[in-house]
Order: C-alpha cells, then structure tokens, then sequence
C-alpha cells in the first residue's frame, strides 16, 4: 500500500513517518506516535472523544486524515499540564469532580480550552453550548460546567 | 470504523484540482473540510477510489464585497463565516443560521461550499441559499458555470454539479435594506442534524408585507420553498394574525416524511410554529413601523 510522507508539530515536537493516506490523525496520533491521551468513540464525528486542537482550533481528529494536517501544529490533551501542575483547568476538574470515567475528559478539556481562549468570561449557557460538541455519558454535565465556570475565574485571577 | 484504500491527492493549483476531476471522474471525490465525506468513508458507506484534496488552495478561501453581490470562497471555513463582521453586516441570514451547523469543531473544518455541495436535506446553508436566490459558479476543465440555486439542489446528497466540476464560489446579493429575517430550526440537542428549520426573510412597510421568502430544511428531500405561503403574506397586515395564517398554509403544503427521529405529524407541527415564530422575528428586524 503507497505510503505518504507526513510531518507535524505535536505539543511542540517534530514527528516525520511515513503513513497510507486512509490513516485518520486520530490513530496517527495514538498509534504512530504513542500518545494515548487522545481517545477515540464512534469514528464518525458524532462523541467527539478524539478532539484535539489544529493550528489552535478544535477538530475531530477522526474526521482529519494525517496527510492532511502535514505540516499542521496539533495539540493534544498530554500539553496542558502535568500531575505536578496541572493546568487551571485540569486543577477545576479536579476540584469540582468534572469528571467520572475519564473517557471524555481530554477532549473536554481542549473544548474548554478554544472556548476560554476566544472568551475569558463565558455565561453558563456558554460553556453548554461549546461542551455540546463532546458528549459524557456519567457526569450529568453539571459539574464539567462548574469545573469550566471556575477555571474560567482562576484564569481570570492569574492574569491580573 | 476505518477508511477503505484511497488514491490521495494534493491539489496544489485550482487547475490540478479541476484536472484530477476530469482524470478521476466518478470514482473522486473532492475533500474539503472532510465533516461529512471521511464519516461517510469511516462508516464504508462509501469507497471513493481518489480523493482530490483542495483544502491547499487559500485563494478559494475567501468573504468579499463586490459591488452588490457578497461573494464566498467555497473553501470558506464555516467558523470564518460565524465571526465574520462582513458576513453579520451584509448576510445577517446565513450569520444566524451558520451557528446551527453541528459544533463548533465541525465548523472549525467544515467548509461554505463543502455544506452545500454535500446537499443534505436537514442542513442550514442550502436552505439559506435558496432563500437567498444564491448563484454557485462550478467550474471544471471546459470553464465555468453559474447554477441557481433553486436548481443546484437534486435530491438527498445529490446537485447539479457534473462530476468533472468544482463547486468554487457562492454569490449572494448584499442584503437589502429594510429586510427583516430570521432562521430558526428544532433538533433534539444543540449540533444535532434539524428535524425542521425555516430559512425566513421578510420585507414590510406602512404596516403592510411587501415580500417574503419561506425556505425549510428537514421536509423534504432538499430544501423546500413554499411560495402559496408567502404568498398569504404580500400585500397583507405585517402581524401575528397574517403570520398564523401563512404557517397554517406552509403546513399544509409541506409533506415530510417519518423516520426513527420524528413522525410527518410531528415535523408538520414543528412547521406550523417556526413559521409563526420566524415571521415575528423577522418583522422584529424590520424597520420600526413596519
């Protein structure tokens, strides 16, 4: 099978492999190059597990084949933080218990992420409409948008 | 699931692109923003031999003013289009109803001319463009064409363009001044496809309905325009009374069908009230004393 070279900046390291064109940047990123922080659901754009950020915007990384983000800069969820520090929105959900089973987490956290970028201070109704785009199957939501709503306050906070 | 084996390419020039058409034919398709074709190939529901890459080519990714028209790169981004101050100013229609297509990661990639060529009939964007009398230039090895849009759109997944030609440009006329509008859809969560929406623009003066136009997405199998009812509205008081009576017409004319989301009755009704609803919103949006 023809194989395309393909080359990308992931949470600011350089990847070059070589890959076929059907390989979905969602694999790319989990089974090329090992980081499993990005999940994977339905493989048809629906659950939105597999969101990550491209050139600093959200995507499905299920509907993106890797050839096409050649030459892309790709964040992934491992970028954030650390269990040393742990970003202010991992450090909410922490606190607010935004998360149950984890499997949505990382791409909860990006979509917050793009949505506090473009607006520091969003309304509850806000916060619904931009996690609507990823679905959690254990926490209600609730507590996800209180975890947002606070970090939204702790950014805030630090940037003071 | 997985995409089944593709030939990729890259279209690095319109010309390359228009080119892989002609060679490929049938058996390619164009990726674009890829929402919906790489669901379509990941759930093998379809098996394209080729695809023909085009999201290289930034000088189809463009929003822009000329004289009356406002014309749209069919590579737009439909993100770029939700914050686009040209597009709030001189299509506040498609501005409105751009922010009902899926979730913001979708629209993200999701492209102006990806949406319409993809033809689904519950989408936003094609209603909006037949509401809006919008020309879509297709263009292809022989030169280029310009396609109503009343007759771009054939049936579910299915529009005029030959498969040789690109969807490349949108044209809308810069909105009138004075023209209420609205578009408002029901879905069982917010992103989810419509069950019904209703693309309305609305035109009065002294009290009185001067022209309107009724587009609906979710009834049929691509978007439906039901002029018997705006045309209970020329000529009639610009009010809830009038507005009642054309829903109570746009219902009735429609015929939705059944499906695992929502039954005929149930769309009919759905109709009947964003009908109403859309009409107030727009009149709301017409000059005072309207």
């Amino acid at each position: 099978m023809e194989q395309l070279p393909v080359t990308m900046t992931v949470n600011g390291m350089h990847y070059s492999r070589a890959v076929e064109p059907r390989r979905l940047l969602s694999d790319f990123i989990r089974h090329d190059l090992g980081l499993t922080g990005t999940h994977v659901g339905c493989e048809h754009g629906v659950c939105g597990m597999c969101t990550v950020l491209i050139d600093g915007q959200t995507a499905r990384s299920c509907l993106t084949l890797a050839v096409q983000a050649d030459g892309a800069e790709i964040t992934t969820v491992e970028a954030l933080g650390t269990p040393a520090k742990l970003h202010p929105l991992q450090q909410a959900f922490w606190e607010k218990h935004g998360l149950q089973c984890g499997y949505c987490t990382p791409a909860m956290l990006l979509t917050a992420v793009e949505l506090l970028n473009s607006n520091p201070d969003p309304t509850r109704s806000e916060i619904s409409e931009a996690l609507s785009a990823v679905l959690c199957r254990c926490t209600g939501y609730q507590t996800i948008v209180d975890a947002v709503e606070s970090a939204a306050g702790a950014m805030k906070g630090a940037a003071r | 699931m997985k995409p089944a084996p593709f030939l990729y390419f890259r279209a690095s020039s319109l010309d390359d692109a228009l080119a892989g058409l002609a060679g490929h034919g049938d058996d390619a398709k164009i990726l674009a923003g890829g929402q919906s074709l790489i669901a379509l190939m990941n759930l093998r529901l379809i098996r394209p031999a080729a695809l023909i890459d085009i999201n290289r080519l930034s000088g189809l990714a463009y929003i822009r003013q000329e004289d009356g028209t406002l014309t749209i790169g069919a590579l737009t981004r439909q993100s770029t289009v939700e914050s686009s101050e040209v597009i709030a100013r001189l299509c506040p229609l498609m501005a409105e109803a751009i922010r009902f297509v899926a979730h913001r990661p979708i629209r993200n990639r999701g492209t102006v001319g990806g949406n319409l060529a993809h033809a689904d009939p519950t989408s936003e964007l094609p209603a909006v463009a037949v509401a809006l009398g919008a020309t879509l230039v297709a263009r292809s090895q022989n030169g280029h064409r310009t396609i109503a849009a009343d007759n771009f759109f054939v049936g579910p997944l299915s529009t005029a363009l030959a498969a040789n030609e690109l969807l490349t440009e949108v044209r809308v006329p810069v909105w009138p001044a004075g023209q209420g509008w609205s578009f408002m859809e029901v879905s069982p969560r917010a992103g989810d496809y419509a069950l019904v929406g209703v693309a309305a623009t609305l035109r009065a003066a002294g009290g009185v309905c001067q022209a309107a136009r009724l587009v609906y997405t979710g009834v049929g199998p691509r978007p439906i325009q039901v002029a018997k009812a705006e045309q209970v509205l020329v000529g009639r008081p610009s009010r809830e009374a009038t507005f009642r009576e054309a829903a109570e017409v746009a219902a009735d004319q429609v015929d939705p069908s059944s499906d695992f989301h929502a039954t005929s009755e149930y769309r009919r009704d759905l109709v009947r009230a964003l009908t109403r609803r859309a009409l107030l919103a727009a009149l709301d949006r017409c000059p005072k004393g309207a």
